[in-house]
């Protein structure tokens, strides 16, 4: 692959790129420069990738999708899919799943309390791993030998195991699917809204800390979402204030300079699904693999966190997503 | 967190010139931040195209007479790291911190950091166990908000220097939002003697290098 980028300094446009599966691919005044110009040029890349009509087929048996997304990693996004996923796992009559696309830092495994488990191999493809009878979770921590390994893969890769675990897993028929990302806008997010454009994304639910450092990454996630036409369910503040167990008095651990989700997601127009404190509960539930709803049912963080999940579930009930919107 | 968000990225002849953070010119900085157009822009790019950028960060910005150049990473260990550990090899790095959080979670992806490390051969210095701790700024009680020890038991089973645990600090926090200068005005925050404690632990593993 042309990675090396010529000697003559360019100033990387993003936005002037025709897009791979375009006409101009490689041949744009923007692609002058740009380090995959050949590969574009050479119209390899034209076409429909053919596991989109496999993966479209595969996930008609899955009725609601919804991928959580951040800007900055260690803002609680594994926590929180692993607890969406519980939440709505307590309706015994609905099928619940969770991907874990965290290609090179799976965390799922551990906080559903799934560590050590392996993935079987059936007739009619690779069998997630149950927590429950109506909780299947799939990650590449299935696949690790020892919690030593790394995965040091590049994009490609990564995309092509994302491609199996949305075509080759027998997923079965599912009611939600939930797909927990790595932080940022990159490969794996690029190929998830790829390769499932000929289904129907929900939407996504972005979580984040409270801080402006942390905001700053949410707007460009947003953005990323509008770019790619994914739907924002709404965006969720997590670690939002600590009540001192001692003392009772409210800290702002990650203070809200500017104003937090709340004023950022008033200024974008998105909802805000809800705050969740910071609760030391939540972290040791984690690390045990256990759900803190079951540790901890009436702590506020507990309470907040149900709230959230209604209004996702409310989200899905009016959103019939209909096939081939994005033939 | 430098309160440098506004500034741009200009050319010279003998490449890209680095953002100054302070008046001396003592702290120099590049990322993608200086290079968009509107800072909510997001960088919507697949490996190829971010590792192109590492290698010209490396190779086109005109840093000058450097004692230490500091590259901060995302998580993970994928193309960034790849990259940058492959284009940094000619010029001998002295080696990676680790930073964590106390909690098993987090723990058990820096042990997959540490294989990576092993892979490429880059030299551990040393973990960092970060949010070890908050001290209720009402009641002086400190919790373990993400657990406790979870750093330096990785460092003791792996066998690398622990460097040390830093606290959660609000006062940290807050003075990264406002891109001031933590180390200038607040030396006495409990933050401070951990940081502290830590670059001089750095500093000495670079000077018995050299």
């Amino acid at each position: 692959m042309a990675e090396r980028a010529g000697p003559a300094l360019v100033d990387v446009p993003p936005h002037e790129c025709p897009g791979t599966g375009s006409e101009q691919a490689g041949k744009a005044t923007a692609c002058q420069g740009c380090p995959n110009q050949g590969l574009c040029a050479s119209a390899r890349t034209a076409g429909p990738d053919p596991a989109i009509e496999e993966i479209k087929e595969k996930m008609k048996t899955v009725k609601h999708k919804i991928l959580v997304l951040s800007g900055k990693g260690g803002v609680g996004k594994s926590t929180f899919s692993a607890h969406l996923a519980h939440g709505l796992a307590e309706d015994e009559t609905k099928q619940v799943a969770v991907l874990d696309v965290d290609i090179c830092g799976p965390s799922i495994p551990k906080i559903m309390g799934l560590e050590g488990e392996q993935v079987h191999q059936s007739g009619s493809g690779w069998s997630p791993v149950y927590v429950e009878e109506n909780l299947g979770v799939m990650s590449v921590g299935f696949l690790l030998g020892s919690p030593d390994d790394a995965v040091i893969w590049r994009g490609p890769k990564k995309n092509g195991m994302i491609k199996q675990f949305l075509r080759d897993v027998d997923w079965g028929e599912v009611d939600y699917l939930i797909v927990d990302t790595p932080p940022g806008t990159s490969d794996e997010h690029l190929s998830l809204v790829q390769y499932l454009s000929a289904t129907c994304i929900d939407g996504a639910v972005i979580v984040t800390t409270p801080q402006e450092v942390a905001l700053q990454d949410v707007r460009k996630e947003i953005n990323f979402c509008h770019k790619v036409k994914l739907p924002v369910i709404g965006v969720v503040e997590n670690m939002s204030g600590f009540v001192c167990p001692k003392c009772k008095k409210e800290s702002q651990i990650f203070p809200p300079t500017s104003g937090g989700a709340e004023a950022m997601c008033h200024a974008l127009n998105v909802p805000l699904l809800g705050k969740v404190p910071l609760d030391p509960q939540i972290g040791k539930s984690c690390d045990m693999g256990h759900s803190f709803f079951s540790k901890i049912p009436n702590s506020p963080a507990t309470l907040s966190y149900r709230d959230i999940i209604q209004r996702i579930q409310d989200y899905c009930r009016h959103n019939h997503p209909q096939e081939d919107r994005n033939p | 967190m430098l309160n440098v968000q506004d500034r741009d990225v200009h050319q010279c002849d003998s490449g890209w010139v680095p953002v100054f953070v302070d008046q001396d010119k003592s702290i120099s900085l590049m990322s993608i931040g200086f290079l968009l157009e509107k800072p909510d822009d997001a960088v919507v790019w697949r490996g190829p195209k971010k590792n192109a950028l590492i290698k010209q960060f490396i190779s086109d910005v005109a840093w000058g007479d450097l004692d230490f150049l500091i590259v901060d990473t995302p998580p993970g260990t994928s193309d960034e790291h790849i990259t940058a550990v492959e284009s940094l090899r000619l010029y001998r790095p002295l080696g990676a911190i680790l930073v964590t959080t106390p909690q098993a979670v987090s723990v058990a992806d820096v042990r997959r950091e540490l294989t990576f490390c092993k892979k490429t051969g880059l030299k551990v210095i040393g973990i960092v166990e970060n949010m070890s701790g908050f001290v209720c700024p009402h009641c002086s009680e400190c919790t373990n908000v993400f657990s406790k020890g979870g750093g330096q038991e990785l460092a003791q089973h792996a066998g690398v220097p622990f460097l040390g645990c830093v606290p959660l600090d609000h006062q940290l926090t807050r003075s990264l939002e406002e891109g001031r200068d933590f180390v200038q005005e607040f030396p006495k925050s409990s933050a401070f003697p951990a940081l502290a404690s830590i670059t001089q632990h750095i500093l000495s593993v670079a000077s018995r290098s050299s």
